[in-house]
């Protein structure tokens, strides 16, 4: 709540700028981010862009993004921070012999110079106020969630041989969730929600025509509108926005300048929205025609 | 009943009216199952104040980013709010899932003007405060109806409190119990490292105990991970299955209450996942809970719809690799027996056991004809009768073995 909190507009526009075409919810959503201090928690489908949000919000603010990527078994070691005991070791036998007393070498073994950050640690630190990505945090276990729980709330970290180290600049935090294990209400509680769903045709045609370099309007509009087609197809895996660029770029590479003229190309290539045999088996070639011919 | 303590200052920002406004609406959130405490209504007055409160759709959107926390949360938003701020007429706080086939959708008044005190009986707040004045006359759940399947939702409520039958409750514990001690907690061949255990978790302690020179201070042990049998139980509450829900959303208590880890769904033309009301300690309030959030209950079935619904948002989330899914239906469907068979097949792939308990089996030349039926048998593991508790019990030596 320190810095003046953008306007929606504002932040629509910088995203924009930055090549990230928002939603007006996703606008609010970054606004009230800053106006309440919260973490933001983002839900969806795996390549719904959740991560990008992150990346974008870090990229308006000109702030780095600093990733935790959860896993089961994460513990406070390689989220938090933990002490270099190699070079410890090093400098407590490089001193032997010397005359410096024990109490001394014992500050100067657990100092700075031998704290190893990791993201949690090296968020709060910073004071330039950086973006922290918890990605995919339902991979967590339920203890570490806990623990996030209470650094989200107090921003602070003890560290029995160093003391309490508060945070210098509160961090804008985007938590990520693709719901393989349901989240603690508490956690739930205190976050700010997004339910990021596709993007809907419009939406992804200006996300081609912002990161695929190259591309006309009219392809752009017709590769939205068949990826929304085969979205609607009973797949196992729906492809996300990053299939679509990748298709997007593929086309591009092959100098398809219209669907229509190429129904071959257009086939060979729909391997990049379906990742699975069975998804391909359930879009035949007839199918994918049928498709085709309905887009304009 | 107002509970929102606000600072001056936000009252300053935003009129009274409004806020009173607010804490209704608040309030029928929180009736809808909606986690919001007063940080966050807090906030939400500290929103009306901003320039987002200038406007009628930022403002929806904005409270919308602030009281969700879920995705069922973010689908029934919308409604509730247009429902509370201009007095929309709806027919249920849910929508219905996938294609919404409604053979008579009267619209009801539910949630108009800024407070929820004036509505028509049967309508959503009244459900949850009408914990105390229990002789109102109980709701006709009698409606005439054909048995068998139909696409109608039944838009008068069942009452589940009139299960709460003390003796019967004690004995759907009891067998939930039974059933709960008597599955093995299998012990899985991996092993994690533990404060406790059997043996010492060299590796981790020598690496734990760096941080000491060395020395082996703090002791590492492993222990086997444990991996209790969970049970995934999906009633049907469709009006042909009236005569039988009752026992067993009782046996669903009961389960809810004693096994490690168990998840409840109801579904009729839609589902519902009712863990969170139904793990309420309190009897009573679990029901008036469940029978808020089984508004339709009673009405049509749709299956294989459900169970497809099932199959996209919730199997990957209770559903793990020693599962076993319990479908209580008498498999009357009026969808396609083709959806049937797809969401059968996904289903069975994902979870080590089907169990279907058809309370129809019980009766004298049963065939399990109807089209829905048919379809999902193949991808049956247990295809048992289940007209009454002792039914249940009989499913004991079954369970244990899995």
């Amino acid at each position: 709540m320190t810095a003046p909190s953008l306007t929606r507009e504002e932040i629509t526009t910088r995203l924009a700028a930055v090549g990230y075409i928002a939603d007006r919810e996703i606008a609010i959503a970054l606004q009230l981010m800053d106006m309440l201090g919260r973490p933001l928690l983002l839900e969806g489908e795996a390549g719904v862009g959740k991560t990008e949000v992150a990346k974008a919000l870090a990229a308006v603010h000109g702030t780095t993004l600093i990733r935790l990527q959860c896993y089961e078994g994460l513990d406070q070691s390689s989220a938090l921070y933990e002490w270099n005991y190699q070079a410890q070791l090093l400098a407590i036998r490089a001193r032997e012999g010397q005359a410096a007393g024990p109490v001394a070498s014992e500050r100067d073994i657990f100092s700075e110079r031998f704290l190893l950050e990791r993201p949690l640690l090296a968020a709060i630190r910073r004071k330039d106020r950086p973006v922290l990505l918890i990605d995919e945090v339902d991979r967590a276990d339920e203890e570490f969630e806990a623990f996030l729980l209470e650094l989200l709330s107090d921003f602070q970290v003890s560290i029995p041989e160093l003391g309490t180290i508060t945070a210098a600049s509160i961090p804008r935090v985007v938590l990520t969730s693709n719901n393989t294990r349901e989240l603690s209400d508490a956690l739930r509680r205190r976050c700010l929600y997004h339910y990021v769903d596709f993007p809907d045709v419009s939406r992804e045609t200006n996300i081609i025509r912002a990161r695929v370099p190259g591309i006309s309007a009219a392809l752009a509009v017709q590769i939205a509108n068949m990826v929304e087609s085969v979205r609607k197809q009973d797949l196992r895996k729906a492809p996300g926005v990053a299939e679509t660029l990748d298709w997007a770029a593929a086309l591009v590479g092959l100098d398809v300048k219209n669907l229509h003229d190429d129904p071959q190309a257009v086939f060979d290539t729909l391997r990049c929205l379906l990742k699975t045999q069975e998804d391909k088996s359930r879009l035949p070639r007839e199918v994918a025609e049928r498709l085709l011919g309905k887009i304009a | 009943m107002c509970c929102v303590a606000l600072s001056a200052e936000d009252s300053a920002l935003v009129g009274d009216a409004v806020l009173a406004r607010l804490t209704a609406f608040v309030h029928v959130l929180r009736d809808n199952a909606f986690a919001i405490g007063l940080k966050e209504t807090e906030d939400a007055a500290q929103v009306l104040g901003s320039g987002l409160g200038a406007r009628i759709w930022p403002l929806r959107d904005a409270l919308k980013i602030l009281f969700c926390a879920r995705r069922s949360d973010w689908l029934k938003f919308d409604e509730i709010f247009d429902a509370h701020w201009f007095g929309r007429g709806m027919t249920s706080i849910y929508k219905v899932s996938g294609n919404a086939v409604r053979a008579n959708a009267p619209t009801r008044k539910m949630l108009s003007g800024d407070d929820n005190q004036t509505q028509q009986p049967g309508a959503l707040g009244e459900q949850v405060q009408s914990g105390e004045d229990d002789d109102r006359p109980p709701p006709s759940d009698q409606l005439g109806r054909m048995e068998g399947a139909s696409r109608a939702e039944n838009l008068a409520e069942t009452d589940f409190r009139k299960l709460a039958d003390p003796d019967a409750i004690r004995e759907a514990h009891a067998l939930a119990e039974r059933l709960a001690r008597k599955m093995r907690t299998r012990l899985s061949r991996r092993e994690r490292a533990r404060n406790k255990g059997r043996r010492i978790d060299l590796r981790t302690t020598i690496r734990r105990n760096i941080s000491h020179g060395g020395e082996l201070i703090d002791l590492v042990w492993r222990q086997r991970k444990r991996k209790p049998l969970r049970l995934v139980l999906l009633l049907d509450a469709s009006g042909s299955m009236t005569m039988y829900t009752s026992v067993f959303v009782r046996f669903m208590h009961g389960v809810l209450d004693h096994f490690h880890e168990s998840e409840a769904f109801l579904f009729h033309t839609r589902l519902v996942h009712v863990s969170a009301a139904m793990r309420e300690k309190d009897v009573g309030r679990a029901l008036d809970r469940m029978s808020l959030l089984a508004q339709g209950v009673g009405g049509g079935t749709r299956i294989g719809e459900s169970l497809a619904t099932f199959n996209r948002w919730h199997a990957k989330t209770v559903i793990h690799s020693r599962t076993c899914v319990m479908i209580i239906s008498d498999g009357y469907d009026t969808g396609e027996p083709g959806e049937m068979d797809a969401a059968m097949r996904d289903l069975s792939r994902r979870c080590r056991r089907i169990v279907w308990l058809n309370p129809m089996i019980g009766w004298e030349g049963y065939e399990p004809s109807a089209r829905g039926m048919a379809a999902a048998l193949p991808h049956i593991d247990l295809f048992a009768a289940a007209h009454n508790l002792a039914s249940l019990a009989a499913l004991e030596p079954y369970l244990a073995r899995l």
